[in-house]
């Protein structure tokens, strides 16, 4: 609430000061000037349009020309751009400036009123509501207001229902990957089987399982089977048995989907041996099972179990014993 | 009558003869717009949408948001024979098989990072302003709901062409629905048609991102204006400007040709940067495949601040009973955002129930005579800042030679403890500015020439204001404390007060903490004084 104790003694409003006149409107050679100014911002608009459709129908559109700055741009699409923005910047130039220069500069004052209504006109507003609404008769007949209620709340139900079909129910879909026990390890890109011989000490490998013969590899499957496959030597690992026994000579597979918002964790930083998330900066440690070391996941990556098969060749010791990638409200994390 | 005379005369005549339009149109064409720059914020955020409206349109001619799998053979040659979405693909073909292709699909960006940065800085000027007060809270719901459904336009957006930076993107938002308690996982299958990423959800999008928020847009923008227009436009404090006056430039024609002229202004800048600022190279970045990133993934710069608070949430989740719940997920993804957009929205029902005012304002305040309210947008915007100056760590981290993990722990303290010290500095610059201004209207301006009087003395002549500097630094007037409810005048307890009211008489008098704002009285006595 404010209050006007300082009424009576606060400094006098002065008024709109008095409206100083622009060269414009005393001198018409000044006028004119402003007129041949404003004349030619707009036939600099109209060059840049004619520029725009010279460079549309002259210029090569695959010519790539070097700039300082920009690098390698395409002539043309440059050419088009500046000659549009020429086109379009003038004329607004060209417009203001008249205002600014030839139309009248004197400011105005337009009166506001208060949008408050008599007191009389709100009072007849209210009683003819009040009057309305009692002729439908809401208040009295409650075996109406409560069926209305009813159909009214339920109504929205249908059209949520036909939503139902928008996609499949997710059963266990979150939860599974298409890893399973004695599924060999591919490259990707090559779907390549590989050996441990493969891989030096310190090098990184993004593999997939390898899939049955007329099995298309979806951009689902791989959103889930992404691994990476690690090599170092197998005294910087710090696991317990059970861990240990999953990596290979030094090789160690981790989800590639990040148990935080699932982007690919991409970095691997040798000397640390560290990966990194580029999303988020989730970081999680290699030699301890990809324990989270900094950043906001919550859960390490899940670790891939390796053996070799007969022939020599990585495959999965069985599937992922957790669901890989982001959390969701059925996981049973415990 | 000069031919031009009688062809309007003509116009008019055969408008109003089908619509008897004369009354309203011949008050409405001169109708009065007060000037100032930074009623121009809003202008920009209205002509960016124009232009996304008619660039947008004509990407819509080629874009296929289809995700069907095609084997790329445009003349982008690095690409070539690489199989991809058709929504990628024809996003290439329009980046360098269409003349000016690429050109309108970069002023399409640039107007959608200008229109959400346009309308962020509107809404700071009509926040710090007051310009929210009575009569005009519903503009301001509408206003925060047009940032809204603008961020999530922006990043519909981006995330249609599939690559591989925009399908990160989604890969995101999906762990976002996918984090949602006991919903969650249906949530996100319904969404995506199936497992992420499927086949359905870009077609989906681009049908909300053309059609069904584009037209929320118009209608939210017309009411937006119309409300203006019908309410009238606030004015800053000055000579001769009044609560009940409006005083500026007539519609026709100072504001048509100022306002057109704008128009093509921001237009011919937006294709300017268009032809000569790279944006979202797509091509570089290659199709979208789960199984790939790219280092330094960044959103567009409105998103960045929520991607910096999940960046820096702690790595949380509860798991019990055979369920999971991402805090580290669903606080700053979720929950943050919820409150802040709650609160923005919010805020005019909460200030004028603390100030009990119920007057219509259409003077605008001076951010420095509403100490508080300055103080807690500038405290809400620190909070943004630091969040989106997370959202760039990694960028910053390369730049500056930091350590990731240093810019996170400090963002992390930061978050906390910046804001409420940036509220009461501004609060303290906010009295220190009116007390400089109460200084220059009692003591006249310092004018540096010191003059010798005949006694040997040295004296700085200041110089007197002039009357109209004077009452646009007084004119305001200044709160009060309101008495809590169950006080009596003298502050003396007679029955139990609420906590609410304890609450509300507690910020009142909060509010009222000003440096008295000088009066004519004041002056004359100083004036006696000195001589």
């Amino acid at each position: 609430m404010s209050t006007e104790i300082n009424k009576f003694e606060r400094f006098e409003d002065p008024g709109l000061p008095a409206h100083v006149l622009r060269k414009t409107d005393t001198d018409p050679i000044a006028a004119n000037r402003a007129e041949r100014q404003v004349a030619a911002l707009f036939l600099l608009s109209a060059l840049g349009t004619i520029g725009t459709i010279a460079s549309y129908i002259f210029i090569d559109s695959k010519k790539f020309i070097y700039l300082p700055i920009l690098g390698d741009t395409n002539a043309q699409q440059l050419a088009l751009g500046t000659g549009l923005a020429a086109s379009l910047f003038f004329i607004g130039i060209a417009a203001v400036h008249w205002a600014k220069t030839l139309m009248p500069d004197e400011e105005v004052i337009a009166e506001r009123h208060e949008f408050r209504s008599s007191d009389e006109d709100r009072a007849d507003f209210v009683s003819t509501v009040k009057d309305r609404a009692g002729a439908a008769g809401l208040g009295r007949r409650s075996l109406i207001k409560r069926s209305m209620g009813l159909s009214l709340g339920l109504v929205g139900l249908s059209p949520l229902l036909l939503l139902r079909d928008l996609g499949p129910l997710p059963k266990n879909q979150l939860a599974t990957t298409s890893w399973a026990a004695g599924v060999r390890l591919v490259t990707d890109p090559g779907n390549r089987p590989i050996k441990p011989s493969d891989l030096e000490v310190g090098a990184v490998a993004q593999v997939l399982p390898h899939l049955p013969v007329g099995t298309e590899r979806t951009l689902e499957n791989i959103g889930k089977d992404a691994v990476l496959l690690i090599r170092l030597r197998p005294e910087d690992f710090n696991l317990n048995a059970q861990r240990l026994s999953w990596t290979y000579d030094g090789i160690i597979a981790f989800s590639k989907i990040c148990s935080h918002m699932g982007c690919a964790v991409a970095l691997y930083e040798q000397q640390t041996k560290h990966l990194l998330c580029p999303c988020h900066q989730s970081t999680f440690d290699v030699t301890r099972a990809a324990k989270v070391i900094f950043g906001p996941s919550a859960r390490p990556l899940p670790q891939l179990a390796l053996q070799l098969d007969a022939e020599g060749y990585l495959i999965a010791k069985q599937g992922f014993t957790e669901p890989v990638g982001p959390s969701f409200w059925e996981r049973n994390s415990a | 009558m000069k031919q031009s005379e009688r062809i309007a005369g003509n116009v008019a005549g055969y408008i109003d003869d089908r619509t008897g339009a004369a009354g309203w149109a011949k008050k409405n064409l001169t109708k009065v717009f007060p000037d100032h720059w930074s009623f121009m914020l809003g202008e920009i955020a209205l002509y960016s949408f124009i232009i996304l409206l008619l660039s947008g349109t004509f990407l819509t001619f080629w874009f296929d948001p289809s995700q069907q799998e095609v084997v790329y053979n445009g003349s982008y040659a690095p690409l070539s024979h690489v199989t991809m979405s058709a929504s990628y693909a024809s996003t290439l073909h329009i980046s360098f098989d269409i003349r000016g292709g690429l050109l309108m699909r970069q002023i399409h960006h640039w107007a959608a990072l200008i229109f959400l940065a346009a309308i962020v800085v509107h809404l700071l000027r009509v926040f710090f302003t007051g310009a929210f007060r009575k009569p005009r809270e519903a503009n301001w719901l509408i206003g925060i709901g047009l940032l809204t459904l603008g961020i999530v336009e922006g990043f519909l957006g981006y995330s249609l062409p599939d690559d591989l930076l925009s399908g990160t993107g989604i890969r995101i938002a999906e762990a976002i629905i996918q984090a949602l308690p006991v919903v969650g996982s249906y949530a996100s299958f319904f969404a995506f048609g199936g497992a992420f990423p499927g086949h359905v959800f870009i077609p989906r999008i681009y049908i909300v991102h053309v059609l069904l928020l584009p037209g929320i847009f118009l209608a939210l923008i017309t009411v937006h204006l119309m409300l203006v227009w019908y309410q009238k436009h606030t004015q800053y404090p000055g000579p001769g400007r009044k609560e009940t006056n409006v005083v500026g430039y007539p519609l026709m024609p100072v504001y048509m040709a100022k306002a057109g002229g704008f128009f093509f202004i921001v237009f011919g800048l937006t294709a300017f940067l268009g032809a000569v600022a790279s944006i979202n190279p797509i091509w570089l970045y290659g199709p979208y495949t789960p199984g790939q990133i790219s280092a330094g993934s960044q959103p567009d710069w409105y998103m960045g601040w929520l991607d910096g608070l999940v960046r820096m949430a702690p790595p949380i989740e509860t798991h019990a009973f055979g369920h999971t719940i991402s805090w580290n997920i669903l606080i700053p993804g979720l929950i943050i955002p919820g409150i802040l957009f709650t609160g923005m929205a919010l805020y005019p029902f909460i200030e004028a129930w603390i100030s009990g005012d119920k007057k219509e304002h259409h003077l605008l305040d001076r951010p420095r005579n509403v100490p508080n309210r300055t103080a807690l947008g500038a405290m809400s915007l620190s909070f943004m800042l630091i969040s989106l100056a997370n959202g760039g760590n990694d960028i910053i981290a390369t730049h500056f030679h930091l350590t990731i993990n240093g810019i996170m722990w400090f963002t992390r303290f930061g978050l906390i403890i910046v804001p409420p010290i940036v509220f009461v500095i501004t609060k303290r610059i906010c009295l220190s500015l009116q007390r400089a201004d109460r200084e220059i209207v009692l003591h006249g301006r310092e004018t540096g020439r010191l003059v010798m009087t005949p006694d040997g003395e040295f004296l700085e002549v200041h110089e007197e204001l002039s009357a109209e500097k004077k009452w646009t630094l007084t004119q305001h007037l200044q709160p009060t404390a309101l008495t809590a409810p169950g006080e009596d005048i003298n502050g003396v307890r007679s029955k139990a007060a609420g906590l609410k009211g304890k609450l509300r008489a507690r910020m009142s008098l909060a509010n009222a903490e000003q440096v008295a704002s000088p009066t004519e009285r004041e002056a004359r006595q100083l004036e006696s004084g000195h001589h």
